[in-house]
């Protein structure tokens, strides 16, 4: 008995013997990666340079203020010179208490710099770890994390900061800073979870597994790093946002002592004085709000080079 | 619906009860006695330390301490300011005005935000979407305090448009320049909002089937674009309602507008800790509350997000 198959008759295709065309890997093709891609990008945009020319002076400012005035801190206020116009050395004039406006700005960069460096990195380890626990491990981790995470998410970071910095007695710009980056953390590791949620899909992760690393093993290494760059973006936004942060509670009187020489400060003394002697307010404000300008400009570009939707949008 | 209206209520709940614990931890575990900071510097009588504890409840333990606190706030017993006033008159008196200037501040930020994104993104890349990215960026950066200040020193003592200060006479009219200052710190980010949703609208089918089918322009984009790139404004209304919060204090603080955040500010700079905890408990009971309203608006609007299982 044949099988019934047996005796259809197949259809053969012939063998076709022109050459396929293949995708072929170029290898003199430039490299291309995420990073490599945004800094193309960044490098073409003026912008990019003149915002980073003045991050860069800040933090110069910031880390050698001696060489930006001569005025040693908290020093040479004399009552003579209350609200006086600029005279030689003292370029922008003084202050109520009479101390020069121009090097209270050049010594206050420093604190703004450090409250909002500590407060940023606060923020984004504690968003990190959160999110990416949550993100990756899922289940009822994700649900206890994610969950506290909407808890710090409904109290605004300024307003919790408000109230821990009215009951605490200490106010220097480590405890500022612990303020705000403690309740700042909350969108940095929703941002997390989504991008890790995301790269935990890709063909990586599953090979990872595959040749036996550890769960752990596998999220440190390789799901943490593909999924860094929307976080680098939110930390340079952030920092623009916690030297804000820290200006409104200094000008609240909530914020860093009176004797520290910050420009949220040195703004909220000059209110008093706006009618008489306006340019001691417009001077630190003028800092204050070009620094928080090179920050998020940096960070927006960072975020339109690593993020080709943004890009489409231009 | 219905379910998912409970759900979203359902997950509001522990969000709460977590947020008012966290203040309270905040407030009354913190180092330090918060019995002595009312008294500052004096030393008070021990007796009255006693009352006080006893009125506060400081002699029970922690989480006997915030039910009495939580189930004040159910009945709307926020606590009692510096100057023997409850809270919730306080709030009653001052709810109105700050209500006055927060309507006044988003209807002009979102009317500017709405014409302003939309012809941005129809001019994407030209000059005039340019100008207005450059002028919103400054406006994101610009601290509300800085802003404040400008306007007063240029549009009221230099320019004499506006008094400098608000103070008794704070009726709609009087209200103009604390409202454009806190409009200006909500327009940059619902500008660049409208613009970028309108950007993504306009490359949809639906309008180029509108379009092909022959209708107009002065058709498709107020209907079929406008309408729908202001779903994402209404989802955005939770986070301006944060920005409000404190902005409406700075604000309200500089041009003594007598409203809930001017109490606030004031309570804060005379260092009257209860008083701020109350006024911080509302504002979050307040945000919490939003907060719901606007995802229950945005499941309404569009019913996609009803049927994503979470």
């Amino acid at each position: 008995m044949s099988r019934p198959d047996a005796q259809v008759p197949h259809y053969v295709a012939p063998i076709d013997t022109t050459s396929v065309p293949v995708d072929v890997v170029r290898i003199d093709a430039k490299r291309s990666n995420l990073w490599l891609d945004a800094w193309r990008d960044l490098r073409a945009r003026p912008m990019f340079w003149v915002s980073a020319a003045f991050v860069l002076l800040v933090v110069v400012v910031s880390v050698w203020p001696g060489l930006f005035t001569n005025v040693a801190p908290n020093n040479d206020c004399q009552l003579a010179n209350s609200n006086g116009g600029p005279a030689s050395g003292h370029p922008l004039g003084f202050t109520r208490q009479g101390c020069d406006v121009y090097s209270r700005i050049v010594w206050g960069t420093r604190t703004s710099v450090i409250v909002g460096l500590l407060a940023t990195i606060i923020s984004t380890v504690v968003g990190i770890v959160m999110g990416a626990f949550a993100g990756f491990y899922g289940g009822w981790l994700d649900s206890l994390l994610s969950r506290i995470g909407d808890i710090f998410f409904t109290i605004p970071y300024i307003i919790a900061a408000i109230v821990v910095m009215s009951v605490i007695p200490v106010r220097n710009e480590v405890v500022l800073a612990l303020a705000i980056g403690a309740f700042a953390w909350a969108s940095t590791a929703r941002i997390m979870r989504a991008e890790v949620l995301r790269v935990k899909q890709s063909d990586f992760v599953m090979g990872a597994e595959a040749i036996g690393l550890s769960r752990f093993r596998t999220m440190l290494s390789h799901v943490l790093p593909n999924a860094m760059a929307p976080v680098i973006v939110v930390a340079t936004l952030s920092l623009a946002g916690a030297i804000v942060a820290e200006s409104v509670l200094s000008f609240l009187g909530v914020g860093l002592g009176g004797s520290i020489m910050s420009w949220g400060n040195d703004i909220s003394q000059a209110q008093t004085s706006i009618r008489t002697a306006p340019m001691a307010l417009f001077w630190p404000s003028l800092a204050l709000t070009l620094t928080v300008l090179a920050f998020i400009t940096l960070g927006e570009l960072l975020r339109d080079a690593v993020d080709p939707k943004a890009r489409a949008q231009r | 619906m219905a379910f998912y209206i409970l759900r979203r209520i359902l997950q509001a709940i522990p969000v709460f009860f977590g947020a008012t614990l966290l203040i309270y931890f905040m407030v009354f575990a913190m180092p330090g006695d918060p019995i002595a900071a009312l008294f500052g510097d004096r030393t008070p009588n021990p007796a009255l330390i006693e009352q006080l504890r006893a009125q506060y409840h400081l002699d029970q333990p922690f989480i006997v301490q915030y039910f009495y606190y939580i189930t004040g706030i159910f009945r709307l017993d926020f606590g009692v300011s510096f100057s023997g006033q409850p809270v919730i008159e306080t709030l009653g008196r001052t709810f109105p005005i700050t209500l006055r200037l927060a309507v006044m501040a988003v209807a002009i930020a979102f009317v500017l935000a709405i014409v302003i994104g939309l012809f941005s993104a129809l001019g994407k890349g030209g000059i005039f979407d340019n100008v207005m990215l450059v002028i919103a960026l400054i406006f994101v950066a610009l601290p509300i305090f800085v802003l404040a200040f400008l306007a007063q020193y240029f549009l009221a003592v230099q320019l004499g448009w506006f008094r400098p200060t608000v103070g008794a006479q704070n009726d709609w009219g009087d209200l103009w320049l604390p409202a454009i200052v806190l409009g200006f710190s909500v327009y940059a980010t619902s500008m660049r909002l409208t613009r970028s949703s309108t950007i993504d609208t306009l490359n949809q089918d639906w309008v180029r089937t509108a379009y092909s089918k022959g209708l107009p322009r002065e058709r498709v984009i107020p209907v079929h674009v406008l309408r729908n790139s202001l779903i994402p404004m209404i989802t955005d209304l939770g986070t301006v309602f944060g920005v409000l919060m404190v902005g409406a204090t700075v604000t309200e603080g500089i041009f003594n507008v007598p409203g809930v955040g001017n109490t606030l500010y004031q309570a804060i700079i005379r260092g009257e800790n209860p008083t701020v905890v109350s006024f911080v408990t509302v504002f979050v009971v307040v945000y919490v509350f939003i907060n719901i309203v606007v995802d229950l608006i945005y499941g309404l609007l569009d019913p996609r997000i009803r049927y994503v299982s979470s």
